[in-house]
């Protein structure tokens, strides 16, 4: 039986890791080669490399970066941020990526799925959903521009369209659990993974190895990503995977 | 050397950069002429089975890896590599597969488990093959759709449970196949890439 998949995050800005991680034990801790691999040796299933240049040479830098980690991993990893065309996506899947996350520029124009899972197959389109709960709508509500900017989608009909268009994955972000670190929004969690076929990846809200068995049990998460634990060192991907196992959750 | 067949489906960055960790040489090539050098030969593929077919038949290399595989060169197909490898599939309309082995390469039936089989699962080694030595309970990273329906049980060397029973590990006499991406499934999956070229690097001396 498939295993749950333990996801850590890694924010890269100009072609290096940003948002405070603290490895004293690597020769650099901002490399994000350096880091891919002390992840991979740690046990993780897989890796998230989230692109926040804001200029033109860091995106190119990103492609180096990209090439240089498929270079030395051997585990899957994906790369989100700033994806807004066809040739963004061959761009970084040409550089070694496996898979590529989109986010805004799927909300404005969803055809980009559509055309992305036609091209490389479902399996290397991961939709990113931001969400928030929303009093109004009764329901949860999807943003763009990094949680800046509500649209009109409820996120379990926007999952089930992304879907419908060929998305292969779901990484589903909670807006209000984000960095609160009491644990993934599970209500969220489950509606989408209930609601689609593909698999689904809880993010928000990861405090502790705890957090992970209840997304994957309640929230019926298929994997879990967080990103400041692993890299502040709170708990680590081995310390979490051994505490789910110990809890009879299937673990690589 | 290691010939990686390139006929234009999928990505061979990755497990070029594997050979390279693992220092063992290899070339890329479309060409019949440049692929006949090789003492082995991978055969990756990311995609749908009948572009594949297409792209191969296209090259001819169709035939060319047929007779390369009936002259005793060791072939190892990768995820869509390895369906390749087999008599037909299903996945939009049936399509000739190359007949390697024997089976047909079928949707995994849709129910309670997700579709595709994305994820690392765990090896169930049947048949003890010098690819499998010590990988059992090992897990490998699928990312698939379709998978193959083997007609005879001994080819399947190694599976991984999914609803179905998914042959992981296929193989007879030279000719083997990974339904997973061993570039991409760690020690395990290095392991078996390592074994294949050591089978490839003995064939040649």
């Amino acid at each position: 039986m498939i295993t749950k998949r333990i996801i850590p995050c890694l924010d890269v800005k100009e072609g290096r890791v940003v948002k405070g991680v603290q490895f004293v034990e690597l020769r650099d801790a901002g490399d994000p080669v350096e880091l891919a691999k002390f992840y991979d040796e740690e046990g993780a299933d897989e890796l998230v490399f989230l692109d926040i240049s804001a200029s033109h040479e860091g995106r190119k830098t990103m492609i180096e970066v990209v090439e240089q980690t498929a270079a030395e991993l051997a585990i899957p990893f994906t790369v989100g941020g700033g994806i807004n065309s066809l040739e963004d996506m061959k761009a970084i899947l040409r550089a070694g990526a496996d898979k590529v996350s989109v986010n805004t520029a799927a909300l404005l124009n969803p055809h980009l799925i559509s055309e992305g899972a036609l091209y490389f197959g479902s399996q290397c389109i991961v939709t990113a959903i931001d969400a928030k709960y929303d009093e109004a709508l009764g329901s949860y509500r999807v943003y763009t521009h990094g949680g800046r900017k509500p649209t009109e989608w409820k996120a379990v009909d926007w999952a089930k369209e992304a879907v419908k268009r060929g998305t292969g994955e779901i990484l589903l972000t909670s807006m209000d659990q984000d960095g609160a670190k009491n644990g993934f929004e599970l209500e969220l969690t489950r509606q989408i993974s209930e609601a689609v076929s593909v698999p689904v990846i809880a993010s928000g809200g990861a405090g502790n190895a705890d957090h992970f068995y209840d997304a994957f049990t309640e929230g019926k998460a298929d994997a879990a990503l967080a990103a400041s634990i692993f890299h502040y060192k709170e708990t680590s991907v081995k310390e979490v995977k051994d505490r789910l196992k110990g809890r009879g959750v299937n673990i690589r | 050397m290691i010939g990686i067949i390139d006929y234009g489906m999928g990505n061979i960055f990755s497990v070029r950069k594997a050979l390279e960790r693992m220092e063992v040489p290899y070339f890329v090539s479309g060409l019949r002429d440049e692929l006949k050098e090789a003492d082995g030969y991978l055969l990756p593929g990311v995609g749908a089975f009948r572009d594949a077919m297409q792209n191969l038949h296209a090259a001819g290399l169709a035939d060319f890896i047929k007779d390369e595989a009936a002259a005793g060169k060791p072939l190892l197909g990768i995820c869509l590599g390895m369906q390749l490898l087999f008599d037909e599939s299903e996945e939009n309309g049936r399509t000739k597969g190359l007949g390697l082995l024997k089976g047909k390469v079928l949707r995994i039936p849709e129910g309670k488990l997700k579709v595709p089989h994305m994820g690392w699962n765990q090896l169930q080694v049947h048949n003890g093959s010098f690819l499998l030595e010590d990988l059992e309970k090992q897990y490998a990273y699928f990312v698939h759709s379709y998978y193959v329906k083997a007609e005879e049980q001994e080819t399947v060397l190694a599976s991984a449970g999914y609803g179905v029973d998914v042959p992981a590990v296929v193989g007879r006499g030279n000719v083997f196949g990974t339904q997973f991406h061993p570039e991409k499934s760690s020690a395990a999956g290095l392991a078996i890439l390592k074994r294949f070229s050591e089978k490839v690097k003995e064939g040649s001396e």
